[in-house]
């Protein structure tokens, strides 16, 4: 493994068995993760981003049909690694995750400081009140009065209850941070405020984020580099600059011409079609369907191809 | 359906020549909401919505954007005849809408339409989409069958749901969330009512298919010339849709103007907030800090003496926005501020 290469995902599958089959939510996945870098996992609703949040932190639900790959964790395999290990040695120690809808996934029957210092008590085997004043400068970190340590979580308001969440994950000092859409239902000002804290968090104490959303608009505010998901594989991986101003992919390029725009008039257009579904696909390009530039070759399945410093899974770039 | 400079001068036009079609008139409203100590005693009111006033004109569409608990919801629910108002008044083409009788209230309800927030949670699970637009036309009064499917069919293809027979034997979990926000739309439309209100209609959806609703919504409004109130916290659809746009903050409204003028010129010092935390994507967003301003809403029990948006100003006036409460300022033809930067001869 490469020195800078803080997470490495190789050919990451995660499938779910249910009643009418297996649904490949994550179907090979590979892509690599620098030391305080931030990527953003960009798809619609159902196309496996959270799953691959999970796949990575292996909060794997029980009706799991295949979970294989790679995934190397500053270089060591942590695949290798028994559940009990990994819970020890890898989850809420060395990576962790704001959970979707953080806000309400506090207990409603626990101190909010008693939750943010739980993972100290756990991981590091640290007496309460250590923890507590870790979790009080945590706290302080992400911006929520050091007081509200002892209120529930009922009491605060949804942007603090996302920074305690925030707090939550940082407290063991992780070096990778799996932001699950942490900002989607809150307004617009919070939001800021809280993508404000992130970037702060990020330059002060050195994490990496994967940052998991459909909205593009808010994840420019992080993304050094942004991986396009579309039915369980990446069709995209690329720069934050070239992708905002250029992205390859036919869907990058739709999905970016979706987005409203505040400012400048150009309007927006939408994807005609549903993405298929991942109980029986097809062989060839998941999104050939809906592609407006579809020819014969995309029957077949594209490989992920370099073009310069990006990747994208198109036949148009092979 | 962006609008242009040309289209934005047409607007104003409109309004002030057309004070006849008026249709709903909103005259300076107030919802509160009694606190209950030990469920008996009083204590205190929450002013969800406290002196609103506005006229929307048959066939206009408006958007009030605020954060939520800024009373949006309040406003749209008491305009809907769900709550009855503390103060002021709401008409419905010259007709006071607290004072209905049931009958009224049933003849009010079919000239409304509600587009709500969470398509999933608004349709009901065990019913078919035929039963569900069915419904509304049986209530009121049509029970010729050949009726009914014809303005079944009419308004599922008029929301392009097409095959219409495919759709209709459908329950909502079959549908994606796009189709289900559409047959939403249909129930609302199926009654062929003056005035729609959508809450946040689009909030719930993927980005890709934002767009097309919106489009949709907006496709309908102009063919129905249906007035139209759009209630939303993202600033970033409003401009495809509505013609003014309101803002609300700690139940008043602190800003209204045209579209066009709000996002170029915006007055209210909320506004300008609002504005530069909105951002579009560009990677360059990743370097820069945006400017919030401090604290959080207050609270609607006791809000701030004065302006509401006083505590968390950076333009505050001691003595004068603490004091007392800004009334709308006329800063161009048809934009109001309620703010005291823009007192006539004390303007910036």
């Amino acid at each position: 493994m490469a020195d800078k290469t803080l997470l490495h995902l190789e050919d990451l599958k995660l499938h779910f068995r249910t009643g009418k089959g297996a649904v490949r939510a994550v179907d090979g996945v590979t892509f690599d993760l620098g030391y305080q870098e931030a990527v953003v996992v960009l798809g619609e609703s159902g196309c496996g981003k959270s799953s691959l949040a999970k796949a990575i932190l292996r909060l794997l639900p029980r009706n799991v049909e295949t979970y294989s790959g790679k995934v190397f964790l500053e270089g060591q395999d942590v695949m290798a690694l028994t559940d009990e290990e990994f819970r020890h040695q890898v989850r809420w120690v060395r990576m962790s995750m704001v959970p979707q809808a953080a806000m309400n996934s506090l207990n409603p029957v626990l101190k909010v400081g008693n939750q943010v210092a739980e993972p100290m008590i756990v991981h590091s085997n640290m007496k309460k009140d250590e923890a507590l004043a870790q979790a009080a400068k945590m706290f302080q970190n992400v911006g929520v009065p050091v007081d509200f340590l002892g209120r529930y979580a009922f009491e605060l308001s949804g942007g603090m209850r996302q920074r305690a969440a925030i707090a939550m994950a940082l407290v063991t000092l992780p070096r990778l941070i799996i932001l699950d859409e942490p900002t989607s239902a809150l307004d617009v000002l919070t939001q800021a405020n809280i993508m404000n804290v992130l970037k702060r968090i990020k330059k002060e104490l050195e994490v990496s984020y994967i940052l998991i959303t459909h909205d593009i608009a808010t994840s420019s505010e992080l993304a050094n580099r942004v991986v396009v998901m579309y039915a369980g594989l990446i069709v995209e991986d690329s720069d934050a600059m070239n992708f905002f101003t250029k992205p390859l992919h036919p869907y990058s390029q739709m999905l970016m011409a979706s987005v409203p725009r505040l400012r400048g008039d150009k309007e927006p257009e939408f994807i005609t079609g549903q993405p298929p579904s991942l109980y029986n696909l097809q062989p060839g390009c998941r999104f050939a369907d809906r592609c407006p530039s579809r020819f014969e070759k995309c029957d077949q399945d594209p490989p992920l191809v370099k073009v310069e410093e990006r990747k994208v899974a198109c036949w148009k770039y092979v | 359906m962006v609008l242009t400079q040309e289209k934005q001068e047409k607007a104003p036009a409109q309004a002030v020549s057309g004070k006849s079609d008026v249709l709903l008139s909103v005259k300076d409203l107030q919802v509160w909401f009694e606190l209950k100590r030990f469920g008996v005693g009083h204590a205190g009111y929450v002013k969800a919505v406290d002196g609103v006033t506005f006229d929307l004109h048959q066939g206009e569409a408006i958007a009030v954007v605020g954060e939520s608990g800024c009373g949006k919801s309040s406003l749209m629910k008491t305009i809907l005849g769900l709550y009855q108002p503390t103060g002021g008044q709401v008409f419905f083409d010259g007709q006071q809408i607290s004072s209905f009788n049931p009958k009224e209230l049933h003849w009010y309800r079919s000239q409304v339409g509600y587009i709500q927030q969470d398509p999933y949670g608004a349709l009901p699970p065990f019913m078919t989409v035929e039963r569900i637009l069915t419904e509304p036309l049986v209530i009121n009064g049509i029970k010729d069958r050949n009726e009914i499917n014809e303005r079944i069919h009419k308004t599922l293809e008029e929301i392009k749901m097409f095959p219409v027979d495919d759709y209709l034997y459908k329950f909502p979990h079959m549908l994606s969330g796009g189709q289900q926000q559409r047959v939403v739309i249909a129930r609302a439309m199926i009654l062929e009512p003056k005035m729609i209100v959508a809450d946040e209609p689009v909030s719930m959806l993927d980005a890709s298919v934002r767009v097309e609703i919106l489009r949709l919504l907006r496709g309908l409004q102009t063919t129905h010339n249906l007035a139209f109130i759009y209630i939303t916290h993202d600033l970033s659809t409003v401009r495809y849709f509505s013609e003014r746009i309101f803002v609300m903050y700690a139940g008043n409204l602190v800003e209204k103007a045209p579209v066009y003028n709000l996002l170029r010129n915006s007055r209210h010092p909320y506004t300008h907030a609002l504005l530069a935390a909105s951002s579009d994507p560009d990677a360059r967003n990743a370097a820069v800090y945006r400017d919030v301003p401090p604290g959080e809403p207050p609270s609607l029990v006791h809000p701030p003496a004065g302006c509401r948006f006083h505590p968390r100003c950076a333009q505050f006036m001691d003595r004068l926005c603490n004091v007392q409460v800004p009334p709308d300022f006329e800063v161009e033809t048809n934009h109001l501020a309620a703010c005291w930067l823009y007192k006539p001869g004390e303007e910036q």
